[in-house]
């Protein structure tokens, strides 16, 4: 199975690209030093960039005017209504408060006895259609592992939409938003992108719209791992920590260039770098161990960026405190451990312990399976977090997976909560979704009902799996 | 296993006494772990190690320790159907990694029992979460045969191996493949012409053709094609399960059980009608490869169905690990039965996936697996739906010895569960 391969396979891709001539094409490091001409005329006016040179095509899909009533309420920002009501209309939340709320006229009623309604869940690392299923050698598009630093790379550019894991994301675990990353053999592994869990045609049809980038970095021991595997670097913590380092400074320097008004050669990945440091560009960095999150504070705030959140997090109950005051959020699995040296203290109270410190939580998967059940991942975090004596409430555990996310990926203005004027990304499911019990009965996006578990024929198949044993499935 | 107990577990600040005692656990919702529904108010009681009795109505010997288990469930602890654990300490350490010992140049010969190392601190994080025997394989090397697994303990003492060379480990399909040559097809003729070998050496044979089998690996495949040691064989496609299923006509007193089995539901019926029993995964439901492209949660509830013996195993799934998630995955199975056309367990039949099933399967039911009586006293007590997510164990018995609960994983928690250093460094606290 797929858990096992994510780094045998990342093992197994670089040993043969490092036999290619790609990485020596490439060159150490990245092009800007060589490639910014220093003695660029001054001429006219540069021409201003696109910075939104694949804009989404994203369109939601038409949905009636619908209430959901008599039913358990998770707000995702930690609010909680029992008996409550939630309706949508045009595909933006219009209401949501007790049993007395008035239900505007000619809404199609559904009665939610028994059942919760959470905002549509949100994965903050996902690699769906980046390695999609099947996880074969031909679709492995996740790593540009020939430098260590890529920042010209975009993941929109690897992302298939025809994955089939978007389908068991949305019928299995209510995924509505979910952030694809580049993958971790890199330093600076390139620009993320936002979707909206809706099959399209392209990668530019799911793109969440106005959604800002992110940007993924990694530390410790899988870039040095990569390249100091064939001889060069980085091969260690420290070279890490100088090659990001030598980069961010260039970076500065493209950033002064271009806002010049001067002529000057465009670089690819320097338009991203810059574009963290102008703040448009929000930094998710893969980081297990908290002394080197500790590192990595002290170096955005010496280059000027902030870091949004801090991935793979495991580590992250050691230094909740510093981690609070800094205001970086920790993208955390429940309980995952012991895979590798760096994972090694990892320990399934980490959430809660961080919940207790006031630091941002947020419950991630980076997994095609784990993806199918954020809900229960989250409802384990909390569990142990309890266990261990903490007051945590239901709602603040799906806040974890809702409203925090979205928070950490700049789109909680239009997602992540039920408040009146978001888009109607919404999981009715079918008991409480902190239960091992609990399945989504039906997911909306954008007020379309997108998958319904009544219904065979309201639920995705993707081009993939057209025709092939098993298409259309309960899965 | 009551014997030689290791002085760090004795020392543990999770001390608790190492010895088998008469035990009666009394007013606990009892699960027998056979599919029988649970029984409210029952009684365990434990004696040298063994189940006497549990139920309702049973005699609490005089001199028993008793155990109030109000409120609490009662069961038999888990039984991993198929794991790695207690061959690694990280995966990505090759030091502490002993899952594959194929580059040996031995394959079919090589034996788990030596390796696995009841100090994997994955034994006590495990223990603590209910889990308290498994099935432990090895990992291929360079051919199909992988080698001998072990049926292991997850106790606090030194002698993990509850039954060594418990089965032989094969791999079929794309995995076969990998390892003959790169075709289905070489990995049958493999197969064959090891075992023509095996058979060729043992009955003396001068002519001993060793070109694939050095002699150990010859004799291990001779009590596996006698029927004496089961053969574990990872599958996971239609059409491989249906041309093993042929293969087997030739074979006939060779015990298949095939592990993984995400299209198992394509062929559940020639799956039952050949009484193959099946250690699946429980929750693959993507197309990973080609040769997962029917998989479904559905799976085991529809194998279930159509007859054939079914339980839940983690191959190749964090199964080093992670084996604390089998409870999770029989809920996921148990919550299938409220999705329309879906196909899950009943919670009895759930449980049974991960207790009696397992041990029956491997060929152990009469020892381990379930509350009945003669069975290894191997109880655990939850204080709720041991499938739901909220669930701990707050005493684990494994042979009768209450095991202590700690790990090191308690003990980092413990040391920053305020994360800010106080009056001294944190490495001070502990």
């Amino acid at each position: 199975m797929k858990h096992a391969s994510r780094w045998s396979l990342l093992a197994a891709s670089l040993a043969l690209v490092a036999c290619s001539n790609i990485a020596a094409k490439d060159g150490e490091g990245p092009q800007t030093a060589s490639s910014v001409k220093a003695d660029a005329k001054p001429a006219d006016k540069p021409a201003a960039i696109n910075k939104d040179p694949f804009p989404s095509t994203y369109k939601s899909y038409p949905g009636g005017a619908t209430a959901i009533r008599n039913v358990t309420i998770f707000d995702g920002e930690g609010g909680r209504i029992d008996n409550g009501v939630v309706f949508f209309e045009n595909g933006k939340i219009s209401g949501m408060g007790g049993a007395d709320t008035a239900i505007p006229a000619g809404m199609t009623i559904i009665d939610g006895a028994g059942k919760y309604v959470t905002p549509g869940i949100i994965d903050i690392h996902s690699h769906l259609g980046n390695y999609p299923s099947p996880g074969i050698e031909a679709h492995s598009d996740g790593n540009e592992a020939t430098s260590p630093t890529t920042p010209e790379v975009w993941a929109e550019h690897s992302v298939w939409p025809q994955d089939p894991g978007f389908s068991r994301a949305l019928a299995n675990g209510g995924i509505t938003s979910l952030q694809i990353l580049p993958g971790s053999a890199n330093l600076m592994g390139g620009r993320s992108v936002t979707l909206k869990n809706v099959y399209a045609r392209t990668v530019q049809g799911m793109k969440f719209p106005g959604a800002p980038y992110g940007f993924k970095m990694a530390c410790g021991e899988n870039p040095k791992r990569v390249y100091g595997g064939r001889g060069r670097a980085p091969s260690t913590r420290m070279g890490n920590v100088a090659l990001n380092r030598q980069t961010w400074a260039k970076a500065q320097e493209y950033r002064k260039k271009r806002d010049s008004g001067k002529e000057y050669s465009r670089d690819i990945g320097m338009d991203t770098l810059a574009g963290v440091l102008d703040g448009d560009i929000l930094v998710h960095n893969h980081c297990y161990r908290a002394d080197e999150m500790a590192l990595v504070i002290d170096m955005a705030k010496e280059f000027g960026y902030k870091v949004s959140t801090f991935h793979h997090a495991v580590e992250s109950y050691k230094i909740g405190d510093l981690l609070k005051e800094n205001g970086v959020c920790s993208a955390v699995w429940a309980d995952w451990w012991g895979f590798k040296m760096e994972a090694y203290d990892a320990i399934p109270e980490n959430a809660g312990i961080l919940q207790n410190a006031g630091a941002c939580v947020v419950i991630h998967s980076d997994d095609e399976n784990q993806i199918q059940r954020l809900n229960q991942e989250a409802a384990k975090a909390l569990s142990d977090g309890r266990r261990l004596g903490f007051d945590i409430s239901d709602a603040a555990a799906i806040q974890w997976i809702t409203y925090n996310p979205a928070k950490a990926m700049g789109i909680d203005k239009m997602t992540g909560s039920l408040k009146a004027g978001k888009m109607a990304d919404i999981v009715l499911w079918n008991g409480n979704p902190l239960s091992v019990y609990a399945r989504p009965d039906k997911v909306w996006i954008d007020g379309a009902l997108l998958f319904d578990a009544a219904d065979a024929k309201r639920r995705p198949v993707s081009d993939f799996e057209l025709g092939q044993p098993g298409e259309g499935d309960v899965k | 296993m009551r014997a030689l107990l290791f002085a760090a577990a004795a020392l543990s600040a999770f001390a608790v006494p190492l010895h088998a005692e008469t035990v009666a656990i009394t007013g606990g919702k009892v699960i027998i772990g056979d599919g029988s529904p649970p029984i409210e108010g029952g009684t365990v009681v434990i004696r040298d190690g063994t189940i006497v009795a549990a139920g309702q109505g049973t005699v609490i010997p005089a001199d028993a320790r008793r155990v109030d288990a109000s409120g609490k469930w009662v069961t038999p602890g888990i039984f991993a159907g198929f794991s790695r654990i207690g061959l690694v300490e990280v995966d990505a350490v090759a030091g502490t990694n002993d899952k594959s010992g194929g580059d040996s140049g031995f394959s079919a010969a090589i034996d788990v029992s030596p390796a696995i190392d009841p100090f994997r601190s994955s034994i006590a994080v495990n223990r603590s979460a209910g889990v308290t025997r498994a099935v432990v394989a090895p990992e291929t090397g360079k051919g199909i045969f992988a080698g001998q697994g072990a049926v292991i303990d997850l106790g606090a003492d030194s002698n993990p191996v509850s039954k060594a060379r418990a089965f032989q480990f094969v791999v079929f399909g794309e995995e076969g493949a990998d390892r003959s040559g790169g075709s289905r097809a070489g990995t049958h003729l493999h197969f064959r012409a090891m075992l023509r070998e095996a058979q060729a050496h043992s009955s003396g044979n001068d002519a001993f053709d060793n070109d694939l089998l050095k002699v150990e690996d010859a004799r291990a495949l001779q009590a596996v094609i006698r029927g004496e040691t089961r053969l574990l064989i990872h599958v996971e496609g239609a059409n491989d399960m249906l041309r093993l299923i042929e293969l087997k006509r030739d074979y006939p007193a060779i015990k298949m059980i095939f592990v993984g089995a995400s299209e198992g539901w394509r062929v559940a019926g020639p799956l039952a009608a050949a009484a193959i029993p099946v250690i699946a995964s429980a929750l693959n439901d993507l197309p990973a490869t080609f040769e997962f492209l029917g998989a479904t949660q559905s799976n085991v509830g529809r194998m279930k169905d159509a007859g054939v013996q079914v339980a839940i195993g983690m191959i190749n799934d964090r199964d080093a690990h992670q084996l604390r998630y089998t409870t999770q995955y029989a809920g996921n199975l148990v919550s299938l039965n409220n999705v329309p056309r879906a196909t899950g367990l009943s919670w009895d039949e759930a449980f049974a996936a991960i207790t009696s099933v397992p041990a029956n399967i491997i060929g152990l039911g009469d020892r381990f697996g379930s509350l009945k009586p003669g069975r290894a006293a191997d109880v655990v007590l939850w204080d709720s739906d041991p499938l739901d997510l909220y669930a701990a164990p707050t005493a684990v018995f494994i042979d009768g010895v209450e095991q202590p609960l700690g790990n090191r994983q308690n003990r980092l928690r413990s040391r920053y569960k305020t994360p800010t250093e106080g009056d001294l460094p944190k490495a001070y606290d502990r």
